[in-house]
């Protein structure tokens, strides 16, 4: 393979910072987690290239990356159940309009 | 059998190139006849054939409406159990070549699960509403 | 330019337009399924990358399962499901500027990194990958822990997640 380490970390580091985008400027709170997952993302494929790339008969990086699977799903779930418990109290997904707690 | 050993002698070592080919072979089967009848069918469209086709009834109200939270649970629960089977099959893998507390580590590892599917399947979860 | 390279240079281009789509895109179901694109293009990565093992689980789990989740709450959370108005928010061009400088300062740093552009270390012949891991998640020096809590995280995602989700009597 002839492909250089730095592409993987640069795409990733830029699938990040799409991701760190989403979460900042979107208004809709399932919007947001859309860019959690981007951002769990470019994690992956950076933990998989450096398996990859440093030592692929210890499985670190991968077994990291499976972490990340589960951790991504149960944020998911989770996540989203808020979402859609919190859509039927207040009838909103707009983060903004979710203020009760606010001071 | 002759084009097969060109493929992965000559043009890339890896068998990765096979899956690339399905893909493509996979894309261009459907893509294909669906850009054929675009290209070559009359259109002459009237209300009737414009029409949404549900089982030969006439549809009813919008089809934008707001749909069951019961699936959300399904899709939920294969979620957390679709991950499981993650974890589960590099274990069943390497369970033949390890010790046998191996295999109670991933008897233990679903145990823990099975009491999520015990806590949904009590509350009624499950049921098909 | 070898083959690796092109194909990594188109699903590169791949998964960044469908980001950038999916914190652009107004209508969320949309945006969802630009994420699907994304996800099938990091699978395509993790195929360059000889994880064969993490094409599977990407498809399995991420496509398969977490985009149709996110598809469904979409769903559930519109009573009619026509994303109106910006789904941005006012100062969403200091967002811009936050991830412009974010990405900027992480390829500033990768690039000042010694040893980044290393090439790929030789597979062991013979390395079973996936025995391997298999036998590294359960081996107690090694991610045995990890691999049980990760089991009880699960856990407490799915009474969490389903105790919010029903809807009660």
């Amino acid at each position: 393979m002839s492909i250089p380490l730095s592409w993987f970390l640069i795409l990733s580091a830029a699938l990040f910072s799409i991701g760190f985008f989403g979460v900042l400027a979107r208004k809709n709170a399932i919007a947001i987690l859309l860019g959690i997952e981007l951002m769990l993302n470019a994690v992956n494929i950076n933990l998989v290239a450096f398996w990859r790339y440093l030592d692929p008969a210890k499985m670190a990086g991968q077994v990291f990356a499976i972490i990340v699977f589960a951790v991504a799903a149960a944020e998911v779930a989770v996540g989203l159940a808020l979402i859609v418990s919190v859509y039927r109290r207040r009838q909103t997904v707009v983060a903004d309009e979710v203020d009760l707690m606010k001071w | 059998m002759g084009q097969q050993i060109f493929l992965s002698g000559v043009l890339m070592q890896t068998a990765w190139l096979y899956i690339s080919l399905f893909l493509i072979i996979g894309i261009i089967v459907p893509v294909v006849p669906l850009l054929l009848s675009w290209l070559l069918a009359p259109k002459k469209p009237n209300p009737v054939k414009q029409s949404t086709y549900e089982c030969g009834i006439e549809t009813v109200g919008d089809s934008w409406v707001q749909f069951k939270a019961q699936y959300y649970i399904f899709a939920l629960v294969f979620l957390i159990f679709d991950v499981e089977t993650v974890f589960l099959f590099p274990w069943a893998l390497a369970m033949d070549k390890l010790p046998l507390f191996v295999v109670l580590e991933g008897i233990l590892f679903i145990l823990i699960l099975v009491a999520g599917l015990v806590y949904v399947w009590r509350k009624g979860m499950l049921e098909w509403v | 330019m070898t083959p690796d390279q092109i194909i990594f240079i188109l699903t590169a281009a791949l998964i960044i337009s469908s980001a950038l789509m999916v914190v652009t895109t107004r209508n969320l179901i949309h945006a969802a399924l630009w994420l699907v694109a994304a996800l099938f293009g990091v699978a395509i990565l993790y195929a360059v990358l000889n994880a064969g093992f993490f094409v599977v689980v990407q498809v399995v789990v991420y496509i398969g399962a977490i985009a149709i989740l996110f598809i469904f709450a979409v769903m559930l959370t519109r009573r009619e499901m026509r994303d109106r108005g910006p789904q941005l928010r006012k100062n969403w061009w200091l967002a811009a500027l936050l991830g412009m400088l974010a990405f900027s300062g992480l390829a500033f740093l990768l690039i000042n990194q010694a040893d980044i552009n290393r090439s790929a270390a030789v597979i062991p012949a013979g390395l079973d990958t996936l025995g391997a891991l298999g036998a590294a998640l359960v081996s107690p020096d090694l991610y045995l822990l990890p691999f049980e809590v990760a089991s009880i995280l699960l856990l407490a995602a799915l009474i969490g997640a389903v105790y919010l989700a029903a809807t009660r009597k």
